[in-house]
C-alpha cells in the first residue's frame, strides 16, 4: 500500500458538499422558533428604557427578553477569555446591554417569534430610548482620549505591555544610520461565507441541552454555556455542523446569542435558532487590523540591524473578550526571520466604540510583517542596496536553530524558533518570481507605457500552540475506523488529512476511515480551531491515537495467530505475518476477537463467545487491559512550532487611473513536512485572497459618529475571484518540525500574513512613492500622486 | 393591479436590486406584483430604427441578441459591464432603467441615444423621453399605477461609432465612473458630432456635447474633450473614490471612450 501522507489526494468531504449535501446551521432545526435581536443604533449611549408595547400584538410573537429579564450568571458580563496581567482593564459586554451600549449593532433586545420574518417585524416595533453620548472611533481618537468609552477606563487602554531583548534606544543611539517610520493597517474582518449561528434544543425528558453552533471551538462553547446556564458539563452536548469558514471571528465564545439561545431554548422548553444575518455581522460579531505604528530602527552602513523599537496603538472595538491576543502577536511576530538587534516593543490596546476584535487569519501577524517589511524596504532604499540582499544579511541562518527570541510569545512561553532554513527560501523565491530578471522586465514593460512594482515579504509564524487535543481511534467489527477528534472544522479539509494520517499509522484504507470533529458526544476535551493548529495539534493526536490501536490490534492478533507481534504488519486493514497474506485476518475481525463475548450477533462474533475456545487459565479480558481495538491520545507539544514563508508580488499601476492590477503572485513556503500538498496550496491560495482584499479592497468605512457605512457585501469590497490573481505560483520546502511526532507546522493562516506588505512594497516600486498605509485603493493611490509634488502624470 | 395598489405596490421583474432592498427592510410595500409570467414582454426587436426592449428581456437575453448588436453595439458595450452574468441571468434591461441608479449603465445609454420609455396604466399608455425620465438618484418619472412595459433606442447611424468605457472597484461593480461616447464622422473623417453620458458623477445620467472640444478635421483633440469633461462633472466623494478622482477619471476615461468610439467609427464607415 503506498503512504497516504504526503499524497495530494481529493478532499474526502468535496463530494458530499459540492453536490449540496453539507447541513450548515440554517438547514436545521426547521421546527425551531427564530430569535432576532434589537441592536443598538448608537455607537455609544445610555439605554433609558425599552417600550415593547407596540410589538405585543404582532401575530406568531413568543417573547421578548430584555436585560431585566436575565437571571443569575447570565445577567453578568461575558466572561473574558484570555486575562493577561497586562490586560489591567478588561472589559466585557453583557449578553444583553444593561444600561449602556458601545458599539452600533450590540444586542439590546431579543426576539422570538414563530419565524424570523415575524420575531423581525416585532423587532422593529420595540421602542428603546436612548441617550446618545459622544463615540470614540479609531485608534486618534481612542489615544486622545477626549472622551472615555468605559467611564472608568482611564485614558482608553485595555492594557499595556513592553517586551524587550536588550536595550534597543542604546543600540539606536549609537547606531550609523537611523529611521523613522510611521505605518498603519486599517481594520478588515472574517467574513466568513456562513456568518455565525446556534440552535439549542432542550430534551425535557433527559433534562439535557444540545446546542448545535458554527463555532471554532465546540468545547468552548460548552464550558461557557453550562457555566452561564448553571449546568454540568456531562448535561450539555455542542455539536458543529457543517461550518461555512470561520477565519478567526467563530472563535470568540460565548457570543451573546449562544448564551441567550440555549437559556431561552430552555425557558420556552422549545428549539430556538439564530442565523446571523449579513448585516449583522458586519456590525454585530467582530473585525480585525486597525492599529497605528511608529518604528525607531538602528542599523549600520551594509543594512545590519543593531537596534529596534516599535510602538504601537491597537484598537480593540468596545469590549475585549479575547484579550491581548492580536496585539501580543503583532509585537512577537514582526520579528520574522530576522535578528533584530537590540529590540524593544511596547503596545497599548485601546478601547473604541465600535465592534469588538477577534483574531482573524493571520491575527496581529499581518501588521507585524508590513512593519517589519516596510522597515527593511526602507533601510534598503536609504542605503542604496537591493531589497533581497538587506534581508539575508539580517537573517537568522539554519545552524543557528533553536533560536531563542528572547520574548514570551502568545502561548506564555519563550518565542524560540523550532527550525527553518530562510536563505533557501528566499533563493527559491528569487527563482520563482525572477527577481533578477525584474529589471528588464521593468524596461520592456515602461517601453510600452506601463508601469510595473516588484515587492516582497517575508513572515516567520508560530502555529500549533497548546495546550493540547486528543484524539479517538476505534476500529469497528466492520473493519471501518472511526476517528474523533475535538477540535471543530471549518472547511479546511480536516477529514481528509487526519484520513491521510490514519490510514498510513494503522494500515487500512482510506475509504473505511470516518473522521467526527467538533462534536464533544464524540470527544469532549478540546481547545478549538485557531492558530494553525489543527494538523499540528489534532493531527499529532490522531497519529498517537491510531498507532495505539494498531498496537492493540497486532497484540491481539499475535494472540490468535500464535505469532510474535514483532512479525505482524498491518497493510489494506489486513493484520498479517510481515510479507504472507495467507496468515491474515482482517482488522474488523481482530475486533471482534479483542472483545470477549457472551453473545454471538453474526457469525463472526461467534470466534469471540465463550465456547469458541481461548486460554481457560486467564481472564477473558487482560489485567490492566481493555476490550476493544482502540486508541486514545491526546498531544500537548512544549511549544509552538514556527512555519516561515516569503511572498512576491509584480504589480501594475495604471497612470492615469491608478488602478492596481496583480501580474503575478509567487509564494514559497515551509511548514515542515507536507500531509497533503494539494489542501496546503489550497490554503495558501485563500489565504492570498483574504490578503489581497485586506490590500487593495477592505475597509471598515465607520463614520465619526461610529457608524458602519459599508455594512453589506455592496460596498466591503471583498475580492471576487477575478480580482485574485489566477495563477499563484507556489513552491514549498519542507523544514521538519522537532516538536511533534510528524514534523509538521501549521498552514492555515500563511497565505495572507505578508499581504499588506508585499503589495505596499510592489506599489511603492512601482510609483516611487512611499507607501505607509493599507489598504490602498485606486482612489487613494490617485491622491498619493497628487500630493506629490511635479508627478507626470496627473 | 397597479391601480388597485397604488403607492403600496411595487413591480417585481428580474428581483435584483428589489430583493436587496427588501431583505434589508429597506422598501416595505404592501404587495408585489411579480410580472415574470408576463412572458409576451420577453422580447428584444428592432424595426423602424429603434431597438425596442420588452420589460421582461432579461440583461442576459439581451446582451446575447445579434440583431440588437448589430443595429446598436452600444447597448452590448454597455451591458457586458453590468454586473455579473447571475445577475444578468434575472436582471432585466428595463427594470435597471426604470430603477435609475445613477450608476446604472443603461441609464447612460438611455440618455446618451436619447431613447423612450413606454409607460402603461389602465388610463392608457404614454410615451416619456430620456431627459424627461429621470428625476433624481433612484428616482424616475414611473408612477405607482405604471409598468414600463418597453423601453426604445435609436439605431446607431451609418458613419457613427460608440464605446463604453468605466472603472469599477471590482469587475462587474457598479462603475466609480463611467462614459459612454458617441461619435459621428463628417465625409472627411473628421468629427461632425461627440457627446458623451456620465455614470456615478450626478444624480442622474449627465449628458455632455464634446463636439466642439474635439475640434473638426481629422485630428481630434480628444484630450481637450477629457478637460472639457472635467468640467462638466461635479462628483460626490464616497468611501469608494474621492471627488477629486472620480472627476479625474472623467477626463481620462472621456478620452478613452472617444478614442474608442472614434475607432468603432472609423472601422463601421470603411467596412
Ligand atoms: C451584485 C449586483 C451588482 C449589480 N451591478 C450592476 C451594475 O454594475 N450596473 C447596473 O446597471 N446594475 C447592476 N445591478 C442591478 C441589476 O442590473 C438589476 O437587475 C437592475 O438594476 C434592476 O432590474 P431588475 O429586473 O432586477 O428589477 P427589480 O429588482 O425587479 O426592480 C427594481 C425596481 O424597478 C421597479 N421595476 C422593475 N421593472 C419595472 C417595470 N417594468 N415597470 C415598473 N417598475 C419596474 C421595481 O418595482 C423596483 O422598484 C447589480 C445588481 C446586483 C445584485
Amino acid at each position: 500500500m503506498t503512504a497516504m501522507f504526503g499524497e495530494p489526494i481529493a478532499r474526502l468531504e468535496d463530494d458530499r458538499l459540492l453536490r449540496g449535501n453539507g447541513a450548515y446551521l440554517d438547514d436545521l432545526g426547521h421546527d425551531a422558533l427564530a430569535a432576532a435581536f434589537v441592536r443598538s443604533p448608537h455607537a455609544h449611549a445610555r439605554v433609558l428604557g425599552v417600550d415593547v408595547a407596540d410589538a405585543l400584538d404582532v401575530d406568531g410573537l413568543v417573547a421578548i427578553y430584555t436585560y431585566e429579564d436575565l437571571p443569575g450568571r447570565i445577567a453578568e458580563p461575558l466572561p473574558l477569555l484570555i486575562p493577561h496581567p497586562a490586560l489591567t482593564h478588561g472589559r466585557t459586554g453583557y449578553p444583553l446591554a444593561s444600561d449602556e451600549v458601545n458599539y452600533v449593532g450590540e444586542p439590546v433586545v431579543m426576539v422570538i417569534a414563530r419565524d424570523r420574518y415575524l420575531a423581525e417585524d416585532a423587532a422593529e416595533r420595540i421602542m428603546v430610548d436612548y441617550e446618545p453620548l459622544p463615540a470614540v472611533v479609531g485608534v486618534d481618537a481612542a489615544l486622545a482620549a477626549e472622551h472615555l468609552v468605559h467611564p472608568d477606563v482611564p485614558g482608553n487602554v485595555a492594557g499595556h505591555l513592553v517586551q524587550s531583548n536588550g536595550d534597543a534606544a542604546a543600540a539606536i543611539a549609537a547606531a550609523p544610520r537611523t529611521l523613522e517610520l510611521h505605518l498603519y493597517i486599517e481594520r478588515s474582518a472574517s467574513t466568513p461565507l456562513e456568518g455565525r449561528g446556534v440552535l439549542a434544543r432542550w430534551d425535557t425528558e433527559s433534562r439535557r441541552l444540545r446546542i448545535w453552533t458554527s463555532t471554532q471551538t465546540s468545547t468552548g462553547v460548552r464550558a461557557a454555556v453550562a457555566a452561564k446556564l448553571e449546568l454540568d458539563l456531562a448535561d450539555v452536548d455542542v455539536i458543529t455542523p457543517d461550518v461555512g469558514g470561520g477565519f478567526g471571528v467563530k472563535i470568540v465564545h460565548p457570543w451573546p446569542e449562544e448564551v441567550l439561545v440555549p437559556w431561552a431554548a430552555r425557558l420556552l422548553r422549545q428549539p430556538v435558532k439564530f442565523t446571523e444575518d449579513r448585516i449583522e455581522h458586519f456590525v454585530a460579531s467582530a473585525h480585525e487590523r486597525g492599529q497605528r505604528h511608529q518604528v525607531r530602527v538602528g542599523f549600520d552602513d551594509d543594512g545590519r540591524l543593531l537596534g529596534l523599537d516599535v510602538r504601537f496603538w491597537h484598537d480593540n472595538g468596545a469590549y475585549i473578550p479575547y484579550g491581548l491576543i492580536v496585539p501580543i502577536i503583532t509585537s512577537t511576530q514582526l520579528l520574522g526571520p530576522y535578528k533584530p538587534g537590540a529590540y524593544r516593543v511596547e503596545f497599548s490596546s485601546l478601547y473604541t466604540n465600535t465592534v469588538i476584535v477577534t483574531p482573524y487569519r493571520g491575527a496581529g501577524r499581518p501588521q507585524g510583517v508590513f512593519v517589519m517589511e516596510r522597515t527593511m524596504d526602507a533601510i534598503a532604499a536609504a542605503l542604496g542596496l537591493d531589497r533581497t540582499v538587506v534581508r539575508e544579511r539580517n537573517f537568522i541562518q539554519p545552524d543557528e536553530m533553536p533560536y531563542d527570541q528572547g520574548l514570551i510569545f502568545q502561548d506564555g512561553r519563550p518565542l524560540i524558533y523550532d527550525s527553518g532554513d530562510y536563505p533557501a527560501v528566499l533563493a527559491r523565491l528569487k527563482a520563482l518570481a525572477g527577481w533578477d530578471g525584474f529589471e528588464a522586465e521593468r524596461a520592456a514593460a515602461a517601453e510600452q507605457g506601463r508601469r510595473l512594482g516588484i515587492g516582497l515579504a517575508c513572515y516567520v509564524e508560530g502555529t500549533g500552540v497548546g495546550p493540547y487535543e486528543g484524539a479517538h481511534v476505534v476500529v469497528e467489527t466492520s473493519g471501518k475506523v472511526k476517528v474523533a477528534t475535538g477540535l471543530t472544522t471549518q472547511g479546511q479539509g480536516h477529514q481528509t488529512v487526519f484520513a491521510q494520517i490514519v490510514a498510513d499509522e494503522l494500515g487500512v484504507p482510506i475509504g473505511d476511515i470516518e473522521v467526527v470533529t467538533g462534536d464533544t458526544r464524540a470527544f469532549g476535551y478540546a481547545v478549538g480551531t485557531f492558530a494553525s493548529r489543527a494538523a499540528v495539534m489534532s493531527g499529532s493526536a490522531v497519529a498517537l491515537a491510531a498507532r495505539a490501536a494498531r498496537a492493540k490490534a497486532i497484540r491481539v492478533a499475535a494472540a490468535a495467530l500464535e505469532a510474535s507481534p514483532d512479525d505482524l504488519e498491518i497493510t489494506g486493514g489486513i493484520v498479517q505475518i510481515k510479507g504472507d497474506p495467507e496468515s491474515g485476518i482482517a482488522i474488523g475481525t481482530v475486533a471482534v476477537l479483542s472483545n470477549p463475548l457472551r453473545y454471538a450477533f453474526d457469525e463472526a462474533a461467534q470466534a469471540a463467545t465463550q465456547f469458541a475456545g481461548g486460554d481457560i487459565g486467564k481472564p477473558p479480558v487482560a489485567d490492566g487491559d481493555e476490550p476493544g481495538i482502540e486508541g486514545r491520545e491526546y498531544f500537548s507539544p512544549l511549544r509552538s512550532t514556527f512555519a516561515s514563508g516569503m511572498h512576491a508580488v509584480v504589480v501594475e499601476t495604471d497612470p492615469l487611473t491608478a488602478e492596481i492590477r496583480i501580474v503575478r503572485y509567487c509564494v514559497v513556503h515551509d511548514c515542515g513536512r507536507l500531509i497533503n500538498p494539494r489542501i496546503v496550496e489550497g490554503q495558501i491560495h485563500g489565504g492570498v485572497a483574504q490578503g489581497v482584499g485586506g490590500a487593495l479592497y477592505e475597509r471598515m468605512a465607520y463614520d465619526e459618529t461610529g457608524q458602519l457605512q459599508n455594512a453589506s457585501f455592496m460596498d466591503f469590497l471583498m475580492p471576487y475571484v477575478s480580482e485574485v490573481p489566477a495563477g499563484i505560483e507556489i513552491d514549498h520546502l519542507e523544514t521538519p518540525s522537532p516538536l511533534n511526532p510528524l514534523g509538521i507546522k501549521g498552514a492555515g493562516e500563511a497565505g495572507v500574513i505578508p499581504g499588506a506588505a508585499v503589495f505596499a512594497a510592489a506599489i511603492e516600486d512601482a510609483e516611487g512613492i512611499a507607501i505607509t498605509s493599507m489598504p490602498i485603493s485606486p482612489s487613494d493611490l490617485f491622491e498619493l500622486r497628487l500630493s506629490r509634488r511635479g508627478d507626470r502624470a496627473v | 393591479m397597479l391601480a388597485s395598489t397604488g403607492p403600496d405596490g411595487k413591480v417585481l421583474a428580474g428581483g435584483q436590486s428589489l430583493v436587496p432592498l427588501l431583505n434589508m427592510r429597506l422598501a416595505t410595500p404592501e404587495h408585489i406584483v411579480d410580472i415574470n409570467r408576463l412572458t409576451e414582454l420577453a422580447y428584444v426587436s428592432v424595426a423602424d430604427g429603434q431597438v425596442m426592449i420588452g420589460a421582461l428581456a432579461r440583461h442576459a437575453q439581451v446582451l446575447a441578441d445579434p440583431v440588437v448588436a448589430a443595429a446598436q453595439p452600444l447597448i452590448a458595450q454597455a451591458l457586458r459591464l453590468v454586473a455579473h452574468p447571475v445577475i444578468r441571468n434575472r436582471g432585466t434591461t428595463v427594470g435597471s432603467i426604470v430603477h435609475a441608479d445613477p450608476s446604472g449603465e443603461m441609464t447612460a445609454v438611455l440618455a446618451l441615444l436619447g431613447g423612450t420609455v413606454l409607460l402603461a396604466s389602465t388610463g392608457g399608455e404614454r410615451s416619456v423621453s430620456a431627459e424627461d425620465f429621470f428625476l433624481g438618484p433612484l428616482e424616475s418619472d414611473v408612477r405607482p399605477d405604471e409598468l414600463a412595459t418597453q423601453v426604445s433606442l435609436p439605431v446607431l447611424g451609418a458613419r457613427a461609432g460608440c464605446a463604453f468605457a468605466e472603472v469599477s472597484r471590482r469587475n462587474g461593480d457598479y462603475a466609480v465612473c463611467g462614459v459612454a461616447a458617441m461619435v459621428e464622422l463628417d465625409g472627411g473623417g473628421g468629427i461632425s458630432r461627440a457627446r458623451a453620458a456620465y455614470l456615478s458623477v450626478a444624480g442622474t445620467p449627465l449628458i455632455a456635447d464634446l463636439t466642439e472640444a474635439c475640434g473638426a478635421g481629422a485630428g481630434a483633440d480628444l484630450a481637450a474633450a477629457g478637460r472639457l469633461a472635467m468640467a462638466r462633472v461635479s462628483p460626490g466623494s464616497d468611501i469608494h473614490a474621492t471627488a477629486a478622482y472620480r472627476r479625474h477619471l472623467a477626463g481620462v476615461l472621456t478620452e478613452r471612450a472617444l478614442a474608442g468610439a472614434l475607432a468603432h467609427a472609423k472601422g463601421r464607415s470603411d467596412g
